[in-house]
């Protein structure tokens, strides 16, 4: 039976692990390698890595961590962040990551999500969604792009849906309303997407306890959960997640 | 006087064709001080002790990528050499393939890839156990099921008689790693499934060996 995901998230800037509350104050968190290789050990089923400068300040890709991460770990990881062409995104494969995430590029031009998946196939392209509830329509997300900077007329849902279509086989869904306040995930945004989609959705943004986790996933019908201040700031670890899972029903790879 | 010295050394050449992954597996090896290069020299490929077959990619991609060098590897593997075909190039060891158009695989192994059928999410992605039939060389050492990590979209539909299979359940019976004689896939990827995977390419490696003593 295929388990249900935990996977850290490390949002590098400059070279460092950093993290901050809706997408704002952040905090130094640590070497990526070094917090990969301890989540890679503390049994992480995958790892995502998101160049969080790289869209404003148009930096190109992080092809040197993603090296020095793949030297060492031998679990899977997405790379995200910044990512505009098809060769970037090749260049970062070949690298050694497993899949590459897009968001901006994909909603500026959604022709890399088809070209990507008939390149790489589809699971090699993740869909990134930054999703901001929208506050004149209740039960409606908006997408935002440029690393949460600049809202777009996109629906959420509609656009995971057309993002399947042409060729996107992972929706990595971030609420920011809920990112880095440990409130919890958006479920409703979670349950929302997985309902409207047949590709995995990974749930991100809030979780700040356990069962946090397993709301995600029973009530967001998450396929993986993701979280990054829980793990670098509040000392929960995967083992403890896993657990917790597990005792109450979840399958895990433990 | 011809002296032979023992200067023989296992060298697994992992094809390079221009698709994606190439890099881990040889960081695997490397992890598991076996000597791999990562080569599309024909010469290399003939000489080399066992081949891998990485990949990531479409399947039309990969098979197009790899070009001329398909025969090659089809004449080596049938020569005996242990090839292990992963993911995309596990898929590439059988007949063919409808993602994207149909596309003809290497034909070592009887069997198609096909879509795995809808009613699930697709595709397949993350960790799910594989139980070892007890009897392939890539799994030797394993006590019972353990996870893998898999991401595809396809699968291959195993025909062939004389390949031993490995399956995991995905609501149905889905091929994880076959073996036929010196030929070895797995759907899912060795390099990036922890511990246990490494372990199927000291497996590997071992097999390897064994066929160069």
């Amino acid at each position: 039976m295929l388990v249900k995901r935990i996977i850290p998230c490390l949002d590098v800037k400059n070279g460092r692990v950093v993290k901050g509350v809706n997408f704002l104050n952040l905090r130094d968190a640590g070497d990526p390698v070094e917090l990969g290789a301890r989540y890679s050990d503390e049994g992480a089923d995958e790892l995502v890595f998101l160049d969080i400068t790289a869209t404003i300040r148009s930096r190109k890709t992080i092809v040197g961590l993603v090296e020095k991460v793949a030297e060492n770990i031998f679990i899977p990881f997405t790379v995200g962040g910044g990512i505009t062409t098809i060769e970037q995104m090749d260049e970062l494969l070949r690298s050694g990551a497993e899949k590459c995430s897009v968001n901006t590029a994909a909603v500026e031009n959604p022709t890399i999500l088809t070209e990507g998946a008939e390149r790489f196939g589809a699971q090699c392209v993740v869909l990134a969604i930054d999703a901001r509830r929208r506050k004149d329509k209740p039960g409606k997300w908006q997408v935002t792009i440029k690393a949460g900077t600049e809202p777009t007329d996109l629906d959420v849902i509609e656009w995971a849906q057309k993002a399947e279509e042409l060729g996107a086989g992972e929706i990595l869904l971030t609420s920011m309303d809920a990112d880095g306040t440990l409130t919890g995930y958006d479920n409703e945004l979670n349950k929302a997407v997985s309902d409207a989609v047949n590709i995995p959705v990974i749930a991100s943004g809030g979780a700040g306890r356990l069962e946090h986790l397993y709301d995600a996933i029973v009530l967001g019908d998450a396929d993986a959960v993701l979280m990054a201040s829980i793990t670098h700031f509040e000392t929960i670890s995967i083992r403890e997640m896993k657990q917790y899972l597990r005792t109450r029903g979840i399958p895990v790879n433990l | 006087m011809t002296i032979f010295l023992f200067n023989y050394r296992l060298m697994i050449c992992v094809i390079d064709y221009n698709v994606g992954n190439v890099e881990s597996v040889c960081n695997a090896f490397r992890y598991i001080n076996t000597a791999s290069e990562l080569t599309a020299d024909p010469d290399k490929l003939r000489s080399a002790t066992g081949l891998v077959l990485p990949g990531v990619a479409a399947f039309g991609f990969a098979i197009n990528a790899l070009g001329p060098l398909a025969e090659l590897v089809k004449e080596l593997a049938l020569a005996g050499k242990p090839i292990l075909g992963i993911c995309v190039g596990y898929q590439m060891l059988f007949q063919q393939s409808c993602e994207y158009g149909t596309h003809k695989g290497l034909g070592l192994i009887s069997g198609n890839v096909v879509p795995i059928p809808a009613g699930r999410v697709i595709p397949h992605m993350g960790w799910n156990s594989v139980e070892p039939p007890g009897d392939m060389d890539l799994f030797a050492g394993f006590d019972g099921a353990k996870y893998f990590y898999f991401a595809h979209s396809f699968y291959a539909d195993v025909t062939d008689e004389q390949a031993k299979v490995a399956y995991t359940d995905y609501g149905f019976t889905l091929s994880a790693a076959v073996q036929k004689a010196n030929i070895y896939g797995t759907q899912f990827h060795p390099e990036k499934s922890g511990p246990q995977g490494l372990q199927v390419l000291r497996n590997f490696a071992a097999f390897v060996e064994r066929g160069a003593g």
